[in-house]
């Protein structure tokens, strides 16, 4: 692929691949506990914690990712914080780059896997309680499983979120090359060069090529593990 | 044994029920909306009562006042539900032994080859839920229930979602759990022939409220008993022993009674059964009726005489040391003088044979 790409080009795409997959990886886990949350408990501030994690899709990401920078700049509260304490630098590093992402395909995540889990019928949940599964195990048994399609589902949507977020990755973590720089970042970026088409658009058919090879594979995986959980039988 | 008190408010009406449940099978009989589900759900665990105390042997699984709740995963309550709830992504064999895993380790617990065998589910093992009928799904759940180690088995309605015969191919599978498990079911119905199969011990549920509860035989030989039950449906439970087959094509049954003569039962001479006498098939007679068809004619003396709402009457008799229930109609108990004490005869139109075993010691 690299003699198809310039260095630029390539470390764009890389660098998008590397920040949508850690961006999955990490939300995942919180997305299926907050989507849990929201589909199951009842507990005060459920409203205010809903209208908090769809903030990012109703927002202008220019916004989200200015937020960021104010919380998590390095002289911001939390990432001065992160950073005296963890070393973590998020500001203008790709590290920065994956909590913008994270936070822009949060809602999209947790949409998906909160429909999946609402689906489960809870009495299936109470039959496995009656045989002696505690909470825990109930939802490792029986929940997840179930749920296991949404899940793909909803990591799939965050994954292509996450390639494609711009706005708030510019503003957050601005546009360096090898650094910052994804793969939006560099179209827009050879965009504003005289010459720079030929550029974008190798970008924009790897941009086209990552995304649908997602989408069949995410399909892929969704018919396997309904056949595997008898979804699809009747 | 089971030691139940409740109360629980809904919206429109409120659920104030204590019954105790002894060893066997005990029926919970009711209406829809009378509030039996609400009943068994607070005993599992899935719904919290308002207040009241529930007690399972030693252990306190619910007392409002001591602040006891039980989670359900720790009450050791097998729930048999109306809709199987089979787990969809688990095979049968996956679903019997889901329970088994959280069983108390060291019970001997039930052998699980044993339950196979006894609910003829050997051959699907390896099938999933979706491609089960109704009465393969329901037999898996109760095996499921069963290998889950309770100490209570609970049945909520396991046959209402089933058509006539495959009610009677479970019936037969639950028969058979009653006689060769010692596992105390507590089974929940709306339908009197099915408690009359089954149950040894019958509590009747009206409007939330326990209207009687006692052996079934006693509960279903009391008129007071008959407005909940429904009249049609009303009739006693007779202990009979098949005593002979005659060369005519009919048994001989000895009850305690007297002699009753049906259609060939199937059965080893000396085989205890329960039959089951509606309370319209019996005619009353003051002298011992000549040439006449019926077989069966029992001496009996009256115990008492309801009159219903209508022009029906409901007979209460003794036949031996068991009951009987007739209806007539509140003229003919005039012409005939019906009260205590009366000395009749009970024609006995039709019988059915509600069991066909009870034997170890029920």
């Amino acid at each position: 692929m690299t003699e198809y790409l310039s260095p630029q080009e390539w470390q764009a795409v890389s660098l998008s691949l590397q920040v949508a997959l850690w961006a999955t990886l990490l939300s995942l886990p919180l997305g299926i506990l907050v989507a849990h949350a929201l589909a199951r408990w009842q507990f005060p501030g459920k409203s205010l914690l809903n209208g908090v994690v769809h903030l990012p899709l109703i927002l202008p990401p220019v916004v989200t990712g200015y937020l960021l920078l104010i919380g998590f700049g390095r002289r911001g509260p939390i990432g001065a914080l992160l950073e005296e304490y963890c070393g973590l630098v998020l500001a203008f590093r790709w590290t920065g780059a994956v909590l913008a992402a994270a936070i822009m395909a949060f809602p999209l995540m947790v949409r998906a896997i909160r429909l999946a889990i609402e689906a489960v019928d809870p009495k299936l949940e109470a039959a496995a309680a009656t045989l002696g599964a505690n909470r825990l195990r109930v939802f490792a048994t029986i929940t997840l499983p179930l749920i296991l399609p949404g899940i793909l589902a909803g990591a799939v949507l965050g994954f292509a979120k996450a390639m494609g977020e711009f706005g708030a990755t510019i503003t957050f973590v601005s546009n360096i090359p090898g650094q910052t720089q994804t793969l939006p970042s560099a179209v827009y970026a050879f965009l504003q060069v005289p010459g720079g088409e030929g550029q974008a658009m190798r970008l924009v058919i790897v941009a086209i090529a990552i995304s649908m090879g997602a989408l069949l594979l995410s399909e892929w995986l969704a018919r396997v593990v309904a056949r595997r959980i008898g979804a699809k039988e009747g | 044994m089971l030691d139940l008190s409740l109360r629980h408010g809904f919206e429109d009406f409120t659920l104030e029920a204590a019954f105790t449940a002894p060893a066997g099978v005990t029926a919970l009989f009711g209406h829809s909306g009378s509030g039996k589900t609400t009943i068994v759900n607070a005993l599992a665990g899935l719904l919290r009562p308002d207040a009241g105390r529930i007690v399972l042997g030693d252990r306190v699984l619910f007392d409002s006042q001591a602040r006891v709740f039980m989670p359900p995963h720790k009450r050791r309550i097998g729930y048999v539900f109306q809709d199987a709830r089979l787990f969809p992504h688990l095979t049968v064999r996956q679903n019997l032994l889901y329970g088994r895993r959280f069983a108390a380790r060291g019970g001997a617990g039930a052998d699980m080859g044993r339950i196979v065998e006894l609910l003829g589910i050997g051959a699907l093992m390896e099938r999933r839920p979706g491609a089960l009928s109704g009465g393969e799904k329901q037999r898996v759940a109760m095996g499921r229930a069963i290998l889950s180690d309770p100490e209570l088995l609970l049945m909520d309605e396991p046959l209402a979602a089933l058509d006539g015969a495959r009610k009677g191919e479970i019936l037969t599978y639950l028969e058979r759990l009653r006689d060769e498990t010692a596992l105390p079911i507590l089974y929940v119905s709306h339908s009197v022939a099915e408690v009359t199969r089954l149950a040894t011990t019958l509590v009747l549920i009206e409007a939330g409220h326990v209207m009687r509860s006692g052996p079934v035989e006693a509960i279903m030989a009391d008129p007071d008993a008959v407005p909940a039950l429904g009249l049609r449906e009303a009739g006693a439970l007779l202990t009979a022993r098949l005593a002979a087959h005659d060369a005519d094509g009919l048994s001989r049954l000895d009850s305690e009674g007297g002699a009753l003569w049906l259609p060939h039962v199937e059965g080893p001479i000396g085989a205890a059964l329960r039959l089951r006498i509606l309370a319209q098939d019996v005619m009353l007679a003051v002298e011992r009726p000549q040439g006449i068809s019926a077989l069966n004619v029992l001496p009996a003396r009256v115990l008492e005489v309801r009159q219903g709402a209508g022009p029906g009457a409901l007979v209460q008799l003794a036949v031996g040391e068991a009951r009987l229930l007739a209806r007539v109609t509140g003229r003919s108990a005039k012409a005939l003088e019906l009260g205590p004490g009366r000395e009749v005869y009970a024609v006995i139109k039709a019988v059915s044979v509600a069991r066909d075993s009870i034997g170890e010691g029920r």
